[in-house]
This record gives structure tokens, sequence and C-alpha cells, in this order.
């Protein structure tokens, strides 16, 4: 389980890093954290032939907050998140969900840009992500564009980023005091990639029915997804044990999940069902 | 001077190298001009090997040689290619099932040996890998034992059969019995695939010396003396031309240290380059390289009379056995029908263990071979028995243990081996109950099947006995240093179990010195003694242990008679005062003896049976299908306490293990054999976090007769009944489902599918 050989590359701008990914093919990596593409080359899973390794880039390291939301610089790493306060009110689901990552030893390493480029299927931040409605900022020989977190994510381990292009930000829209929200998530160790997951939120009306519910699961299917079919269970209603019976119904059925060595379809069909459940009893609650 | 160190819990005297990390491991060594070696093993399960073709890895640099079977030509062998022998039940019926040292005409399971590449770097020799081309013909895989039961696919044509052997345990008239028994239950029970995954992979370092005729083997471990036996023979030189070296090794489990085909590819391989080389398996390969164990089906029925009594069992066991027989292949399948019964009295006995072969990782023993399994079972079967039969499951088993004077207590006799066995000594329903007092199952088991806060309570109980003490012998040797201390050498090896603490405080106490006085012990190299059996089967205490103290006896004798000639004394007069020879009134340093040794050996053929009891308080999260521990009790009886403190790790860490196989562990296939857990992401070992709550009590009431120290073997204690009871706690907290889980592990999915099936059955 040695890595094959490589290049290794350690630039200073974003330029020079744009410009070295693009020089090699399609067949350069960038490295952020390592916590996903090290174990791989080590498998030979992965075998880059150049290495491109970001942690001398200055201003990729931020958790920006302002009234038009928080800003995750793409090398902010998972104990960042743990340890900002701000984030409590800012993006109090973000926070929920990010003490869900890995260990403690891989969450002082693992970087949001480096998950989000991973795009695991599991994985709780491109299931943020996808939940909040984010924008995944990113710099390529092109130049700088903005990216959808629903179009980002393209299948398991696939995403909308071109080879020359590297993650500059995740931008998560503004969180509303008021705003309710849930994360759950179920694996059969702690810290071990998740059977199924769900992260949602919603907002009260004045006459305490939700509006604007977005739903996301991780872990069933390729890739993180909203379920517009519990959003719609959702909005309207009063958040009550008989609307979250029926958005837990209807997440069931809205997954088409896989099975795997961990996991039956059916057991994970209904583990989503639990999990939003739950996530909108906490929510609730 | 009296020593009491025996029965005090004195802390390792390992632990200080080990905490400071000047513990020394075979992947610690190197020599200069070292190779590194590099194994290319089959993606394949089932196929005929046309062609391995290594020109092109032998072109890149830093490649050194690429071995494969058209080295080996050894006329002992009809292909020309050594056969790793089996060490325990060597039956004639094994024989066309053991395993090549590399492949040579099929490939049987994925990870089975095809070349080996010598490189300059790990690294390199892996680049090396993608380099060789080879041909290989796919045949049907054997992905289960019910499809080698079909002997479509064969994995050893000529033989005709996938089954290497049937056991057959014996004891009674079980069909008599069935026959007039009042109530009888037939269940199908089965056990996931697991392996005693040791924290340092295996690793071996091979130096020839061809001047010398000297082969240097480090990396050895349990069984250093049988394996230079092995390799002499496969190898073309005499044993003495051997030295194998135990290092310091982190872990055994009964998978470490047994003979490999890579403990003959490095030896070769030094000595077909005539340079050193090391081999440090990585962690992918130690998932599909070292021995599976556990992987079993069982189709068997209990007759009971209506107070609860056992009248017999029969029926048949099943092992996925995988692709080869190794060297201890068969344990498992011979203990799981033999000593399912366990602490129980059963009358009849009629069980038959089928040893199929598939296209897997071959098995091997796996601490508490068999008796995991069998003991599974067997709780399994009571606690249902007593549900039918509205006997209370404590009860049940009070009923049924083995009562103190019964023992020596006939077990099942196996067959074609002839394996007879009885237990020596113990007051099982004393250790029930305080386990259960100490538990707080009167409290506890109120609870069972109540729903709170959103999780189900249940308990479970579960007896054991755990097996130790193999022998024939073992052998111990004591000298005497300059600097009048005492060196103890071993016959037996170190696999982390802390006998380097344990030999100290037994020779102390024979000796009447204090035990800095026994400054080093050395262990398991082939250069401490003359001869020596391992680290298997519970066995380092009680054969080891023993060993000592009849060596400290001739040790002793021989000073006396040393020391009477220099001092003109008696020899009966001569004593050890902590660094002196004294007898009548004179007194000499101890070093001026010294080079002074006594070697002498334990003998004996009976085996320890330890016992005691397991307890489990959990909730079950029904939705989730997941199981929280809130407690959990073992309380076991060794005869007699050495050292209460590394025991109690022996217990704990034997329970942990044991949870992970009831709970996450499993080795997994897909249908055509292609290995599905190759990381440690896959493969679920209990995390530091998984199970907070466990307890261990150590009684030592009962010494066994059969042995000076009285000790019995302890390591296997807290893994034998972890399964049943755990599974046994998972039926009483999903009652109201009428969940009865029959299988391990006792995974989310398997426990949501049953409380699925029980609520679809409450519907209809």
């Amino acid at each position: 389980m040695k890595m094959p050989p490589f290049e290794y590359a350690c630039p200073t701008s974003l330029s020079e890093a744009v410009k070295l990914l693009a020089s090699h093919d399609g067949e350069a990596k960038a490295l952020a954290g390592g916590q996903s593409l090290l174990p791989m080359m080590a498998f030979r899973v992965a075998q880059p032939t150049l290495l491109v390794d970001l942690r001398k880039l200055s201003g990729l390291g931020e958790i920006k907050i302002s009234a038009d939301g928080v800003r995750l610089g793409a090398l902010v790493r998972w104990r960042d998140i743990e340890d900002d306060d701000r984030l409590d009110a800012a993006h109090p689901l973000l926070k929920a969900a990010i003490a869900h990552v890995a260990h403690y030893q891989i969450r002082n390493r693992g970087t949001v840009g480096g998950s989000i480029a991973h795009a695991d299927p599991a994985a709780e931040m491109p299931g943020i992500a996808v939940a909040c409605d984010a924008e995944i900022a990113v710099m390529g020989k092109a130049g700088a564009r903005i990216i959808k977190a629903a179009d980002f994510f393209l299948g398991a381990l696939t995403t909308a980023l071109q080879p020359d292009e590297i993650i500059t930000e995740v931008r998560l829209p503004a969180w509303p005091a008021s705003r309710r929200s849930g994360f759950q998530e179920f694996a059969r160790r702690r810290g071990d990639f998740a059977m199924a997951g769900a992260a949602l939120f919603y907002d009260l009306d004045k006459s305490g029915k939700a509006s604007n519910a977005h739903v996301g699961v991780i872990g069933v299917g390729d890739r993180p997804r909203r379920l517009k079919p519990v959003e719609a269970v959702l909005n309207g209603s009063a958040i009550d044990e008989a609307t979250i019976a029926k958005a837990a119904a209807a997440a069931s059925a809205a997954v088409e999940p896989q099975e795997d060595i961990h996991a039956s379809a059916a057991y994970r069909r209904s583990l989503t069902g639990t999990m939003v459940e739950r996530a909108l009893k906490s929510a609730a609650g | 001077m009296k020593n009491t160190f025996i029965g005090a819990s004195i802390e390792r005297r390992e632990d200080l190298r080990f905490l400071r990390g000047r513990g020394i491991y075979v992947d610690d060594l190197t020599v200069p001009g070292l190779l590194y070696a590099v194994i290319l093993r089959s993606s394949v399960a089932h196929g005929r090997l046309k062609s391995v073709d290594t020109s092109a890895a032998l072109k890149i640099p830093g490649v050194h040689a690429v071995i494969t079977a058209k080295d080996m030509n050894f006329t002992d062998y009809p292909a020309g290619v050594p056969i790793v022998p089996m060490r325990l039940q060597p039956l004639p019926e094994f024989k066309p099932f053991e395993q090549p040292v590399i492949a040579y005409d099929k490939v049987r399971y994925v990870g089975e040996p095809i070349a080996v590449v010598l490189a300059s770097s790990v690294a390199v020799g892996e680049d090396a890998l993608e380099h060789i081309a080879v041909e290989i013909e796919d045949l049907p895989p054997v992905a289960t034992w019910r499809a080698a039961q079909k002997n479509e696919s064969i994995l050893f044509e000529p033989t005709g059969t996938n089954r290497s052997l049937m056991f057959e345990a014996r004891k009674g008239d079980a069909d008599t019995a069935f026959r007039d028994a009042p109530y009888t239950r037939r269940e199908n029970l089965r056990t996931g695939r697991h392996y005693g995954l040791t924290m340092e992979p295996r690793g071996v370092m091979a130096e020839w010396d061809a001047a010398k005729n000297k082969l240097t083997v480090s990396g050895a471990a349990k069984v250093p003396f049988f394996n230079r036996r092995i390799l002499a023979k496969q190898i073309g030189l005499a044993e003495s031309d051997i030295e194998m070296i135990e290092n310091d090794v982190g872990g055994g489990y009964g998978a470490r240290g047994e003979f490999y085909p890579e403990d003959f590819l490095i030896p070769f391989a030094a000595k077909h380059i005539n340079r050193p080389v090391k081999w440090i398996e990585d962690r992918r390969e130690n998932l599909m390289a070292m021995n599976h164990a556990r992987e079993t089906e069982a189709d068997l029925e209990i007759a009971c009379n209506r107070d609860g009594t056992i009248i017999g069992v029969r029926g048949d066991v099943h092992t996925d056995m995988g692709a080869y027989m190794r060297t201890n292949g068969a344990v498992g399948a011979r203990n799981a029908p033999q000593f399912m019964t366990g602490p129980y009295r059963v009358p009849h006995h009629k069980v038959d263990s089928h040893l199929w072969m598939t296209n897997k990782t071959p098995v091997g023993t796996y601490r508490g071979p068999g008796r995991f399994e069998g003991c599974f079972y067997m709780e399994r079967l009571l606690d249902m028995v007593a549900a039918d039969l509205g006997i209370d499951r404590v009860e049940m088993r009070r009923r049924n243990l083995i009562s103190k004077a019964e023992h020596p207590y006939k077990l099942a006799t196996a067959q074609p081996t002839n394996a007879h066995d009885q237990t020596d000594s113990g007051d099982y329903h004393a250790t029930l109950d305080l386990c259960l007092k100490e538990f707080g199952w009167s409290e506890k088991s109120k609870l069972g099947g109540k729903l709170v806060g959103g999780k189900y309570h249940g308990v479970g109980v579960a007896c054991f006995i755990e097996g130790g003490a193999a022998g024939p012998k073992e052998s111990a040797r004591l000298e005497i240093n300059r600097d009048s201390t005492i060196t103890v050498f071993m016959g037996t090896s170190s696999v982390g179990q802390g006998v380097e603490t344990i030999y100290a405080q037994i020779a102390a106490d024979a000796l009447e010195v204090p035990i800095e006085r026994i400054r080093h012990v050395y262990h398991g190299s082939t250069n401490t003694v003359s001869d020596g059996y391992g680290a298997y089967h519970s066995r380092s205490v009680v054969m080891g242990g023993s060993a000592v103290l009849v060596a400290t006896e001739k040790f002793m004798a021989t000073l006396r008679q040393a020391a009477g000639k220099r001092l003109g004394c008696a020899e009966s007069s001569v004593t050890l005062d902590v660094d002196k020879v004294v007898a009548g009134g004179f007194s000499l340093p101890l070093g001026e003896f010294a080079g002074l040794t006594a070697e002498s050996a334990f003998l004996n053929h009976k085996h320890t049976y330890s016992y005691g009891s397991h307890a489990t308080h959990i909730t079950v999260d029904a939705k989730l299908g997941h199981i929280e521990i809130l407690d959990y009790l073992v309380v076991q009886d060794v005869g007699r306490a050495i050292n209460p403190l590394t025991l109690r790790g022996q217990v704990i860490g034997s329970l942990v293990q044991g949870l992970g196989g009831a709970v996450l562990e499993d080795l997994k296939y897909d249908e055509q054999a292609q290995f599905l857990t190759g990381t440690l992401a896959d493969y679920l070992l209990p995390l530091a976090s998984d199970f907070p709550n466990l307890r261990c009590i150590v009684t030592d009431d009962h010494p066994s007769p059969i042995n000076p120290l009285g000790a019995k073997g302890a390591g296997e204690g807290g893994i034998v009944a972890a399964g049943g009871c755990m599974a046994n706690a998972v039926a009483n907290a999903l009652q109201s489902f009428g969940v009865q889980p029959r299988a391990l592990p006792l995974s989310p999915t398997y426990i949501w599918e049953l409380v699925q099936a029980g609520q679809q059955k409450a519907a209809e």
C-alpha cells in the first residue's frame, strides 16, 4: 500500500496552482487535507501524476460571516468549524453536521473544499451544500465561476469540476435566527460514513406553519440530494406528529438507495425515513 | 524469604519498553543490502494459472528479481513446489487440500501468492506488480459452503469432492434418546466470518549466510520450533542450520505465527538471491492472506425433558474452510461440534461437522476457535427451549450446568482423531451466581423487553468453558549470570500476553528471590531452549509456567550440588539469599556460579477448563437496529490467577473481540468469491468508544488438579460466550416482536429485518 510515483508542487498563488493543474493532461490533482485522496493513492485507486498542494495559498482558510450568509474558504478544516462559536447562530445546521465527520484526527486535517471535490455520497459537507442551496466558487484556467450545489454533484466521486479548477469557497445563504433545523445520521460505528443521514431546515410563518422547507439526504443513492416530495409535505403544515410521520414515509418513498456490505437497500430506505423523522423532531423540539 | 509474587497484580515489565516506543518489531529490523519483498496475489478466486510473464517487471529500475513457481524445483514435492503441512490434526485425508507455497497450476482464492518481487523498496516492488502479466483461465468460483456441497465446481479435482473431511462428535446414543424425548427443537444457526486481526501485521526477514550455511529468520511468533521443522524440510536444510528469531509481536490471536506461504517464500527468496530479504504484510494483505475463521452454519436439534434438563443434541455443522487446509485449519471445525455443549451436562451427543472447501481465504484458529461458534448455538438453543417450556432462563442453566461433584466430566469424543476430553474442576454454579449477583440480574432483568426512551431494554446471560494447556510438553531453562542475576529461557512465545512478567513472578516465588533477580526472560527464539511448543490454546501460563516450576527445582538441585562442593557443606543446607548462595555460615555471590544452568520440561496431555458466565444489559433501537451495551460483566474462574492485572486485560480484551464478532465484524465475499472487505472501513473492528461499559471479575477458587500451579488457561473466556450472550439479550429486548436472532453478526440490517418480520407476522 505504497503510493505510485507522482510529482509534487506547492504553489504560493492561486493562478500558479491553476496553471499546474492544467499542465498534466488532466492527471494532476489538488491536495488539500489529503484525508481521502492519499488513502486512495495508497490503494492505487487514484494515480495522479502531479499533486498540487494547496496549503500555501493564502485567503482560502477563512470563515466569513456576513448578512449574506456564511462563506467557507476551501481550506477551512472541520476543526475550524467546530471551534467557531459564531457558527452556533450563523449556521447551526452546518455545525451539527460537521460534528459527525469522521474522527478527531481526521477533523483536524480534512477540509471543506476537499470533501466537496471528493464528493462521497455519504459525506456531510456535500449534503449540507445541497440541502442549503450552497454556491460553490471555483477558479480555473478560464477564470472564476460559481456552480450551484444542485448542479455540482454528478454521481459518486464525480463532480462538475474541471481538471484545472480549484474550489475556492463554499457559500451558504444567510440563516434567519428563527429558522428550525435538524441533522441526523446513523453509521455502524461513530465516525464511519453514514448508511443514511438527513439535513433539513424550515422556517415558520406567523401561523406556525412551515415554509421554505429544505430536506437533504446523504448516504442513499449516488449523491446527496434534496427530497422535494418531503419538502412539499412540510411546506404549509404545522410540524406535528402527523406531519412528521407523513414526511418520514415520503422520504422513504422518495429515495432509491443502494445495497452494500454495510446495509441492504430496504434498510437504507427505512433508515432514511427514520433520519428525516428524527431530524424533524429535533428541529421542532 | 517467602514470596507472594504469584497472585499479585504486578505491572507488566514489558510495558515500559512498549510505552516508550522501544519495542523491536520485525519491521524495525534492517541489515545492509536488504531487499524488500512484495507479493503478487491472485485477483481471481478460482482459475487455471496459464502463465506468469515477469519480463516487463524485471526491467523496472530497482527490481532485482521476480520469483514464481518456476524457480522452485524441490524434488520432495511432485510439482517441485513445497506444500505447507498441517500442524494440528495432520490427517492423511487432508493431504490433497494442503496449500502450495505459491500457486503453480491453479489459483483458489483472491489473495493467493503468484509471484514475489524483490526490490530496492516496497514502493518500487508495488510499481512492478502492475507490470507482471498473469494469464488465468477462469473456473466457476465456489463462494459458499452450499455451493461447495453441490460439487459442481471442484477446487481439487483429483479428490472428486469439496468436502475435505467430516468430524463426528459423539457421546451416548443420541438417536435413541431423541426417539424417546418428550420435547425437541430444531434450529438453523449461523456465525459470520471473522479473523484474529493483529495490530501488527505479519512480517518476515530472512538472512542467508552461504559461508556458514546458516539461515536466520526474524519475525517468528507463536510456534517457532515447529515452523523451523517445516521450513527445514521444505527448503532442504537441517533444523540446526536455521535460527528462528522472535521479536516483539503485536498480537497473535491464533493467526499470527502459524506457517504461511510467506514463511517459506521469504527465506527461499533470501537464499535464492543471496541477499537479506524482508516482507511486511500490509493491512489489505493481512485481511485477505492471514487465516480467516468462524464462518459456520449449523442445523441442530436439542432434546429436553419437560423440566428443562437436556437429554441430547444432534445435527450438522458446516464450516466454510476457504481454499486450503492450513496448519491449524481443522481445529475450529472440530471444536464447534465437540465443545458446543460447553459447561452443560449433555448425556447424548451426535453432531457431524462438515469441512467445505470454498474459493475464499483459508481458515485457521482464532481465539476460542469453534467455541465461540458452539457457545452461540448452545446459548441460543437454551433460551429458546426455556421460553418453550416456561422455565426461567437462569433456572434453565442452573438445571443443566455440570455440578462440582461431576468433575472430571466427559465431553463428546471427536472422530476420526479420537479426541477425548473432559473437564478438570470447578463450581460452575458458583460463578453463575456470582455473576448474576454482581451484575444485578434480579433488578436489571425486570427491564427486559421494556421500551424506555425509544429503546428496548434487554438482558442476556451465557455460560462457557474455555479449554487450555495443550500438551505435550513445554521447556524452560534457568541460567546464572556474572552479575548474580538469573535469566529464564522459555520454549513458549510472547504474542503480547505479558508472559515475561508472569514467568518472572513464578520463578521468583519458586526460587524465593526478589523478582528483580530474574533480570531477563527470553522466549520463543530457537536459540533459547532445546525445544519449545509455543503460544496457543491458552497454554503459556499453565504449560510454560509449570515448566518454569520444574526447571527451578532442577536448577536448585544443580546449584546445591555445585555450592555444596564449593563450600564443603551438605547440599541440603544450601539456600539462596537474594544474590548470594548461603550454606553453613558461608556465603558466595551467586555470580560465582555464572553459567550454571538447568533445563527441564513439563509434560501434560490433559486440558484445563477455566469457566464462567457472561451477563449483559443492552438497549436496542428497533428502528435503527442499533445495539448499545449499558453493562457487561464476565466472571471467570481461572484455577489460580498468577497476575490478576494482566488476567483482567486478557478477559476484557477477548471480550471486546467477542463483541466485535457479535455485532460488527464480517469478512464478506460476493457471489464470484471476490473479497469485499479489504480495508478497515469495510471490516469493522470495535473502536475504543464502541463498548465502554465492560467489567470482569476473576476468581481462583478451584485450582486445576492437573498442573503444579493449579492454573488454567484463561485467554479466551471473554470471547467464547460473547456472541451467545449478546444474541440472547437482543431476543430478550425485542421479545414483543418475537425476535430470535439466529445469526451473527447482529448488524443493524439484520436486527431491523427481524423486527420487520416480527411486525409482519403480528399483522397477519
